[in-house]
């Protein structure tokens, strides 16, 4: 059977899918990636469904080689430089690995975790319909870890499917939304104030579990202690210490710290792109809008294969592909020369 | 006369999923009506909901967006929280093997003299509650469980502990509970069960559901290893008396 090897990887590396849903009642968490649309993208280029299980390579460079037949991986999310046999390859595209071939990636240039899709997924074992690693539940398949070096991924071998690329547009600056609660009325209207106010840093202490946040104090009202309830991704929990935690997909499924907001369900993988340092504001919005971009978002998923964009025919010029998703705007494949606003993508199928 | 019942409050917990909230205390009324939600959701599934999470005094419901809005879920979600509870709903009931003390509960002999009885007493104490799993969460299988008897209750470790054993059975404020997995833990250990209420390649995978009624007996260590070596090949070794 073909196989992918890890030739080396970084830690925060593991294969994850859309989430282990279902047993959240259990003490169960989701898991599942960081990034859904990173995920999707990747996905989507190798023509498989959008939240099949991927790698979700963390902020640090990784190598890979195939093994007993070419492998068609595709690369999304966060940025970085690839190279096939010293040959650059384009980001948010597919590419094929030849027998013995080595894809090279650098670290990330900006954001943090970078999906490699793999045609025809990975083989491995479900548990509760999810291959996600949640290593201290012991889960997640074929490795119930973090990747290591020398690990090895049974693949399908490489369709003759012609390569392609994704035309996306770069993810909206700004603010991180939440919507406020359900334990807002745990802190007074200051602290309330602060909290929308402020400059908050991402701490060096953030896992998949959660993020901690760097800023003022956010006092409690009634103390730190509330009786226990259940958390979701984006969960911003304030401890003892009133620096809020903002909880990632492998979160404890209850908690007893007042949450005070939680990131919209739009914006959360932006945010999980956040490297550590980065600073950033919250914005508050209604349930009304953060409910429409949640029907956005899903819309924008359901419609990723209306941008896969035909490479086989050009003359690519990749280094600047790879440029513009540095600098985060399209550019002309063609002439790097060219750079221009991002044309709608049913503009660019009309032809 | 059935008491009115108040409604519950729902409150927003992101934009996929809302907080059905009937009390901000530990209070086994409030348990009540949020499994007695929890059932009827079950019984009657609303579209978009994708799972629950009962809590002690709270239902997390989390649903998809696309499919129903706060507005229209609320709605729905407070009609089911007015009906009666029924009564006459069975619980399942195990009983539960535990190794009190010593190595496997090297809390015991504290918590007995913090309380000013007898070991023998915390244990017999211990066994004589019926318990009710009020709510799974923290870490996969971690079973919290409302029935302490009111002497035992005990205020919670000043300094938790970073690792405590797979199967600790302790207690913690007025909370009793079953611990699955090695981990943190600021309860006082009084005990190990060979039971595993979360195990992999075992059907089922997870032992316990909320609303499962629970009573401990005990073990010696003797019996303890040997039920831990059938449990480690996917024995239940909890029996279940009525189902």
């Amino acid at each position: 059977m073909t196989k992918l090897i890890i030739s080396a990887i970084g830690p925060a590396s593991s294969v994850q899918d859309g989430g282990r849903f279902g047993a959240q009642r259990y003490g169960l968490t989701p898991s599942g990636a960081m990034d859904h649309l990173g995920l999707a993208a990747a996905n989507c280029l190798v023509g498989n469904t959008l939240f099949a299980a991927a790698v979700e390579i963390g902020p640090f460079g990784a190598t890979f080689s195939a093994r007993e037949g070419s492998v068609r991986i595709a690369l999304a999310g966060a940025p970085r430089k690839a190279e096939i046999d010293g040959r650059a390859v384009a980001w948010n595209a597919s590419a094929t690995l030849g027998d013995g071939d080595v894809l090279k990636l650098e670290m990330a240039r900006e954001g943090c975790f970078s999906y490699l899709a793999i045609e025809g997924g990975i083989a491995g074992e479900m548990m509760f319909g999810s291959l996600a690693v949640n290593a201290r539940a012991g889960l997640g398949s074929p490795y119930p870890r973090p990747l290591q070096a020398a690990d090895e991924l049974q693949v399908a071998a490489a369709s003759a499917a012609a390569e392609c690329r994704i035309d996306l547009k770069p993810a909206a600056a700004g603010p991180i939304r939440v919507v406020l609660g359900p334990q807002d009325d745990e802190f007074g209207e200051q602290d309330m104030k602060l909290f929308l106010s402020s400059k908050w840093k991402i701490s060096a202490s953030s896992d998949r579990m959660g993020y901690r946040l760097e800023g003022p104090l956010i006092r409690h009202l009634h103390g730190h202690n509330i009786v226990s309830d259940g958390t979701v991704n984006g969960s911003i929990q304030v401890p003892g210490n009133g620096q809020p935690i903002v909880l990632m997909p492998d979160r404890g499924t209850t908690g007893g710290y007042p949450k005070i907001a939680t990131v919209i369900s739009a914006d959360f993988g932006r945010f999980a792109q956040m490297p550590a340092g980065t600073s950033f504001q919250f914005k508050a919005v209604s349930m009304a809008q953060a409910q429409a971009e949640a029907r956005k978002f899903a819309e924008l998923l359901r419609a990723l294969a209306d941008r896969l964009l035909p490479i086989e025919s050009f003359d690519l010029n990749i280094e600047a592909l790879q440029d513009a998703n540095v600098a985060g705007a399209a550019v002309n494949a063609v002439d790097a020369g060219t750079w221009q606003v991002p044309l709608p993508a049913d503009a660019l199928r009309q032809d | 006369m059935a008491a009115p019942i108040s409604p519950p409050r729902l409150l927003p917990s992101g934009d996929s999923a809302v907080m059905v909230e009937f009390s901000r205390h530990i209070d086994q009324a409030a348990n009540r009506r949020v499994l007695a939600l929890d059932r009827a959701i079950a019984q009657e599934p609303i579209h978009g909901v994708t799972e629950t999470v009962p809590t002690y005094r709270s239902l997390l419901v989390h649903y998809d967006p696309t499919l129903i809005d706060f507005d229209s879920l609320g709605e729905r979600l407070l009609h089911l929280a007015q009906r009666p509870i029924l009564r006459s709903q069975r619980a399942r009931r195990w009983r539960v093997p535990v190794a009190y003390g010593g190595e496997h509960g090297i809390d015991l002999a504290d918590v007995a003299e913090t309380l000013g009885i007898t070991p023998d007493e915390v244990v017999a104490r211990h066994i004589a509650g019926d318990y009710c799993v009020a709510m799974i969460g923290f870490t996969p299988g971690w079973s919290y469980l409302s029935g302490l008897q009111k002497s035992l209750h005990i205020s919670r470790r000043k300094d938790p502990r970073l690792l405590t054993p797979a199967g600790t059975i302790s207690i913690g404020g007025v909370q009793a509970g079953i611990q699955c997995l090695a981990g943190p833990s600021g309860w006082h250990l009084l005990g190990r069960t060979p039971v595993r209420t979360y195990q992999l390649h075992r059907d089922p995978i997870f032992l316990l559901e909320p609303g499962d009624r629970v009573t401990f007996y005990v073990i010696d260590a003797g019996t303890f290893g040997k039920l831990d070596r059938a449990a480690e090949h996917g024995e239940m070794v909890a029996e279940l008396i009525a189902a």
